[in-house]
């Protein structure tokens, strides 16, 4: 019985390639969605080990995401890592609505699509306000700011004292010397008058240290919340194709899946940029 | 690949190749996704809470990317469908990342280098 199931399914895999169906018994469509997904993972791979290896190279004066990230709306404390897994919540949130709307065109249920499409665009606005709010923080930065010297070592100013945060360190320098805390009232105003006083970061000047971390912030985070946009402007343009009937008349809701692929494929990238940006 | 347990149907695609694609519809699916939400979420949750626990920097790091992995898994299999696509299509997708993980250690070869020719590289 199981020696005839085999060779069955043998002969209907051989048969599979002789031409005439997909061997995949995926539709073209599918497939270069899925090989565009491919392509595009590897882009956000190599930024993502970009960041790894520069992140290595400057250990000792990479900001620690729990010291910047650390605002929540309608609080004035500090809680870390609380607003990004409001974020991650929302985009998982978003991407179940998507796969309901998925498994509704399979049901051919186009009532159902059109109620789970327009949830996930919302999730998908929803989203890209939090990112826009992470940015407006993270580029306004603190009151207290920071001091950057011509050299560009940064002078975090906490609690009465300038911590440094030194860029340039000699190849031999001890791990101790690059944390100063400087207190001396002498060299604090030999500090201020040689310095720039800067709050917040952008892409050459970095108040929570090196500005190589705001850099790869803003373009990984950046390039994801493209990605984002992309995706809610197509799920739009699919949930007004549903409204109009247009899957209904063709009999299949693939563009459904299609979209799907693409939107579960920014939840899946976000999974890597939470937790090599804000957790490790 | 045909999967008895399901009910099995297909469609015309309709456009200029206009193949056909069998369809297999598992009667469970809405089960199957509000768990892997569960998993997904409770996942996310145990993350943000062992990040401040006093646990060892390299072993946090360790489990954040298995768990990240974890993740990633079950997005491609359940909400990306992979694991229901036929099995010659899913190592299509999955196989090419081999070259990911040779440039991880390529990357972790050069960085050591640059490091241990410490401020040569400025």
């Amino acid at each position: 019985m199981a020696a005839e199931a085999t060779v069955k399914q043998e002969t209907q895999s051989a048969n599979m390639w002789k031409g005439g169906k997909s061997p995949f018994n995926v539709s073209w469509g599918k497939m270069m969605m899925w090989f565009f997904l491919v392509s595009d993972a590897f882009t956000f791979s190599t930024l993502i080990l970009a960041y790894g290896t520069m992140r290595h190279r400057f250990a000792e004066v990479w900001p620690k995401a729990n010291d910047v990230f650390t605002h929540f709306p309608f609080y004035d404390g500090h809680i870390p890592l609380a607003y990004v897994a409001l974020m991650t919540f929302i985009l998982i949130m978003s991407s179940v609505t998507m796969v309901l709307a998925v498994d509704a065109g399979h049901r051919r249920d186009n009532k159902g699509v059109a109620l789970w499409m327009i949830l996930t665009i919302v999730g998908g606005f929803m989203f890209l306000g939090s990112q826009a709010w992470e940015w407006y923080h993270f580029i306004h930065g603190t009151p207290a700011g920071a001091y950057v010297m011509p050299n560009g070592d940064v002078y975090k100013v906490a609690e009465n004292a300038y911590h440094l945060h030194h860029l340039n360190p000699p190849h031999d320098a001890l791990v101790s010397l690059l944390h100063q805390v400087v207190s001396d009232k002498a060299v604090i105003a030999d500090i201020k008058s040689k310095a720039e006083h800067i709050h917040g970061a952008n892409l050459t000047r970095n108040e929570y240290g090196h500005p190589l971390f705001a850099d790869f912030f803003f373009f990984i985070t950046g390039f994801h919340g493209f990605h984002v946009f992309s995706g809610v402007i197509i799920n739009i343009i699919i949930f007004l194709n549903v409204i109009a009937g247009v899957y209904k008349r063709r009999g299949h809701y693939e563009h459904i899946e299609k979209t799907g692929l693409y939107w579960h494929f920014v939840d899946l990238v976000w999974v890597f940029v939470f937790t090599f940006f804000y957790l490790v | 690949m045909a999967d008895h347990k399901h009910e099995t149907h297909g469609y015309y695609t309709g456009d200029i190749h206009n193949q056909f694609v069998v369809e297999h519809h598992d009667p469970k699916s809405k089960k199957v996704i509000w768990k892997t939400f569960w998993i997904l979420l409770l996942i996310t949750i145990f993350e943000v809470g062992i990040a401040f626990a006093p646990i060892p920097h390299d072993v946090l790091v360790a489990i954040f990317i298995v768990l990240t992995i974890v993740k990633a898994y079950f997005i491609i299999a359940y909400f990306m469908h992979l694991k229901h696509e036929e099995k010659s299509f899913g190592y299509t997708i999955i196989l090419p990342f081999i070259l990911i993980v040779y440039f991880i250690g390529m990357l972790i070869t050069e960085g050591n280098y640059i490091s241990m020719m410490g401020d040569l590289f400025k």
